[in-house]
Formats: C-alpha cells, structure tokens, sequence
C-alpha cells in the first residue's frame, strides 16, 4: 500500500513566545523547529503500515526551504521518500490554499495514495480543516481524530476515535483521508542509520503560486498575563508544612 | 442573517456561540441543530448546514470550537469553497470581517481578516460569556438523510477506574523532572492521598514513563482543576495550553527561573523527590493527629 503523511514545520516554543519585530511571527532565533505533536504519531504509524504491509510511504510539506530538515527528520524515521512544496517563508498560506496545494501535488504524483494521513490540527495555526479539505477535493471519505488504525484485508480501514466514555469506530474504503491525534502510538526515535540513509532518500521540490490568502493573518498578540503574584511557600522539604496550610485552606485535607 | 450551528455536545459551549453570533451586531440569530437518528455523520451534517446556508442567505455561521463544531465548520467550508476560522475569540462584521482567534492552544492570540461571504467561524471556548436562552426557545432542528455519510459503525464502550483527568478537583503532575517510571511513585502516594488524578507533560509521555492518558497539554488533555500541582514541569507552552483553565497552581521545581513560576500561585523551590514525599508525610501527621 502506498500511506502519504503530511506534516508542518514549527518552532519548538519552550516555555516563553517572542514575537518578530513586526508582529508576525514568532521570534525563532533561539529556537529549535520540529513537527506538529500529532503529525509525529502520523508519520510512525505511516512507517509501521508499510512495515506490516509492504509498499511506501511519502512525506509531504508545504514550506519554507529550511523545512526540507524535518523531511530528513521523518525519513531518518523510516519514511521513504518526501515530496517538498517550498514556500517564501515571510508569507503564510492560509487553510485553503494549503488543501488546494498540496491537492495538486497528489494529483501530480505517480502513484495513487490509499491512505492519506494529516495531524488533527497544527499545533501553531490550529485551524481544524486542511485534511477535511484535501478529502472533498479529492473525493475521498475522511475521519477525524483518529486514535486507532487497522488495514483490513478488503481494502478498508477500520479508525477508531476516543470520545466520552468509548471509542467510535469509523470503517471506511481505501484510499481514505484519516487525522490523528498524539496517543496513537508511541513514535521511536531516529537510529544513526536511519539519518545516514535519510540523507540519501528522494525529496522532490516544486514551488506552487501562493494565492492571496482568504484567512489573512494581521498580526499576533501575545495574550495578557495572568498577572499572578506568586507566593513562595519554601525551599526544599522545610517548605512541606506551608504546604499542607495552603491545601487545608483550600479545603484539601 | 447569522446562523448558529447547535451542536450540543457541551451545552456551555453553545450557549457562548449563541452569545458570540448575538455580539455581530445582526438580531436575526438562528440556531439550527440536527435532528440525526441514525447518530453522527461530519459530511452528512456539513450538508445539511450548507443547505441551511443558503437558503437563508446567512451572512456569517457561527459554531462552538469543540470537536465536531470544528469539524462540522470545516466540511461546510470545504462544500462551500469559502475561508473558515476556527477558535474565535472575537470578530467584528464588515467586508473583510475582522476577528481574532487563538493559536498555540491560546498561547498567542491572531488578529486575521476573512474574505469571503458567507463568514465561517467556530468560538474558542471559555472566550465569552453564555447567552442565557432556553434552548428548545431558540433551536430549530433539520433532518439529514440517514443513508448518507460516512458514519459511526460502533462503539465501543470503556470502562476506566479511578478520578478521570479531565473532571478531577485536584490533579497532581510530573514532568521530565521526575527521571524514570519509577519515579512517579511519590507523584501517585500524594495524588491517592488528596483524591487526586496523576497527569504528567509530554516529554513523560514521550519518554514512555506514562500513558499518553495522562497527558496534560495542548495535545493531551485539558484540564480544569481546583488545585493544580506540578512537579519538576519546566512550564513549557504546550503543558500551560492544557492546564491553564486550573484554578490555583502551585509549582514544584528546583530552578526557580523555570517557567511554569510565571504562572503558579504557589511556589516551592526544590527537588521534587525531597519536597512530595515531605508533603505526604506532612499530610498523614496532620491527619493523625487529628
């Protein structure tokens, strides 16, 4: 089976945001970058598909040239090869030409996808709807918030969602668009074979138009404090006592 | 005209989408629910909301940013060919509308501009007040086709012991600073005693010391306790994004420029494995000498 994966390059954000001095990105020069938190978990289910199954597995992103590292990330991991939409890094693209990008660029491929796998949400962006997209556009039946993923043997594929009390169980025929979220696996970490031979795996670039965004981002704010004053109850095990006061003021105890 | 998508999951979180659409400055607000015996369907309810769409000719369609309100939203957009906003906080009508919306599970916030018309946004939670109507008063209910959509073929019940993380009054974490899967023995002896839910960040989950149940975080679960206690928690932004709706906070590390001290209430500078054995002991003395 062929398993495409699509993943966004974002700044590893530690504990503080800065913004740019124009407001309209996050200041990066001290950051590491990585993957969206749920794409992580797609990209390991991607390879151990391919594992269980046999076929390949892409990598895809739409991004800025510097994005190619995390594409070397994913196939240090095992993914085959990466398909890289390169991006002018001082413009975002918004949801929907997202979706129709990286449409087109499924359209362009060899080789038919059977299961197309999105994170449920970017961690920066957040905006809940590229995948949905990619699947109207493609015609395609798509589930959300997948936590669970099985190939059957009739070519479909049975995702199952965590909700309230359970977990609902979509099967659906393949190719199908599936989104997950963190908690579908355990993803491994990169063995130093696995980067040597990222190094040599296929990336292939083009560099779509950027439309003019419909969702057109103004600027960021960082969002007011909680203006907490903060009361330092001690050092070490000495502050235990101040700490069971606090509890039993609450009404802990 | 401003259609409200009722989807009511969580009933809260509807009533601050009514209130939302009620602030655009239009009084013709229209909630439509769907009336679905055959359960839920994201493209089939997408459908039936587009229709709704346009044959009232609403100007904006507001939804709760909850899971299928965001969904529901995002097949409508894709139907529609239209922009979509998901987790609003506030938005002004014009030609653009203005808004803004949360990202970074509300760690940065996004003043942004949609083109296009009809407006298609779902509201951040906990982002504005409840609108007080009855329901039944404001709900108009539409049918979707049962045989359409892709759809649940089952459920599958769970049963889970102990205080779930998301309901829990008291939740106490660890996080890296904890060092291995044995050390969460302290985190659980202080959690059983206060009748706590054990959670933890994500470099824990990563590490493979706890279930990714446990998470608290961004991508984890989002909790809304009492008492939050966090020990050895840097206080990155996706662990704040997850519990940032707790009441009180009190942080347990030993660098005291950490930043999780930002936002706690309370602060014990100090090695975790010293300070939550000494606060359970502190516990049982207090109460044996009771």
């Amino acid at each position: 089976m062929n398993v495409l994966v699509s993943v966004k390059r974002v700044p590893l954000t530690g504990g503080k945001i800065v913004l740019t001095d124009d407001e309209r990105a996050i200041s990066t020069r001290h950051l590491g970058f990585t993957v969206s938190p749920h794409e992580e978990c797609g990209v390991e289910e991607a390879v151990r598909l391919i594992e269980q199954h046999g076929g390949s597995s892409t990598v895809l992103t739409l991004g800025p040239p510097e994005a190619e590292e995390q594409l070397r990330d994913m196939m240090a991991l095992g993914i085959d090869r990466a398909v890289h939409l390169v991006t002018d890094a001082s413009n975002e693209w918004d949801p929907q030409a997202t979706a129709n990008a990286i449409v087109e660029a499924i359209r362009a491929e060899p080789d038919p996808y059977d299961l197309l796998l999105f994170g449920n949400e970017s961690a920066d962006a957040g905006n809940y709807q590229v995948a949905i997209r990619v699947a109207h556009k493609l015609g395609l039946p798509v589930v959300t918030g997948v936590k669970a993923i099985t190939v059957e043997s009739d070519q479909s594929v049975r995702l199952e969602q965590e909700v309230p009390g359970g977990r609902d169980v979509y099967v659906v025929p393949m190719p199908a668009v599936a989104t997950v979220k963190e908690g579908l696996n355990l993803p491994r970490y990169p063995s130093v074979p696995g980067r040597l031979r990222a190094k040599r795996k296929p990336v292939a670039s083009s560099t779509p138009a950027r439309p003019q965004p419909q969702l057109e981002m103004v600027r960021l704010v960082l969002p007011p404090g909680a203006g907490k004053e903060t009361e330092v109850l001690g050092n070490g095990a000495d502050a235990a006592p101040a700490v069971v006061k606090v509890l039993d003021e609450l009404g802990l105890l | 005209m401003i259609l409200v998508f009722a989807e009511r999951s969580d009933e809260e979180l509807f009533r601050q989408a009514l209130a939302f659409a009620r602030s655009l400055g239009d009084d013709d607000v229209l909630a439509v629910g769907i009336d679905d015996p055959a359960g839920y369907s994201p493209d089939a309810w997408g459908t039936a909301l587009a229709g709704v769409t346009g044959d009232r000719r609403a100007s904006v369609v507001v939804g709760p940013g909850t899971e299928r309100g965001n969904e529901v939203l995002a097949h409508v957009a894709a139907m529609l060919d239209l922009p979509m906003a998901a987790n609003c906080t506030s938005a002004t009508s014009g030609d653009p509308l203005t808004l803004t919306r949360i990202r970074w599970g509300g760690s940065l916030l996004e003043e942004a501009q949609l083109h296009g018309s009809p407006a298609l946004l779902t509201v951040a939670p906990h982002a504005v007040a409840a609108d007080p109507a009855a329901e039944s008063d404001v709900v108009e209910l539409l049918s979707v086709a049962p045989d359409g959509g892709v759809r649940v073929s089952e459920r599958v019940e769970t049963t889970t012991a102990g205080v779930s993380l998301a309901d829990a009054d008291v939740v106490v974490s660890g996080g890296r600073g904890v060092g291995s899967a044995e050390g969460f023995a302290v985190i659980e002896e202080l959690a059983a005693l206060l009748g706590a839910a054990v959670g933890c960040s994500r470099a824990v989950t990563s590490a493979g010391w706890r279930p990714h149940t446990d998470q608290v975080g961004q991508t984890g679960t989002k909790i809304s306790p009492s008492l939050y206690i966090a020990c050895g928690i840097s206080g990155a932004t996706q662990h704040m994004a997850g519990c940032k709706g707790a009441k009180k906070l009190m942080a347990i590390n030993p660098d005291n420029e950490a930043s999780i001290f930002a936002s706690a209430d309370y602060a014990v500078i100090g090695d975790l494995h010293e300070v939550v054995p000494a606060i359970s002991a502190e516990i049982r003395k207090t109460r044996g000498g009771e």
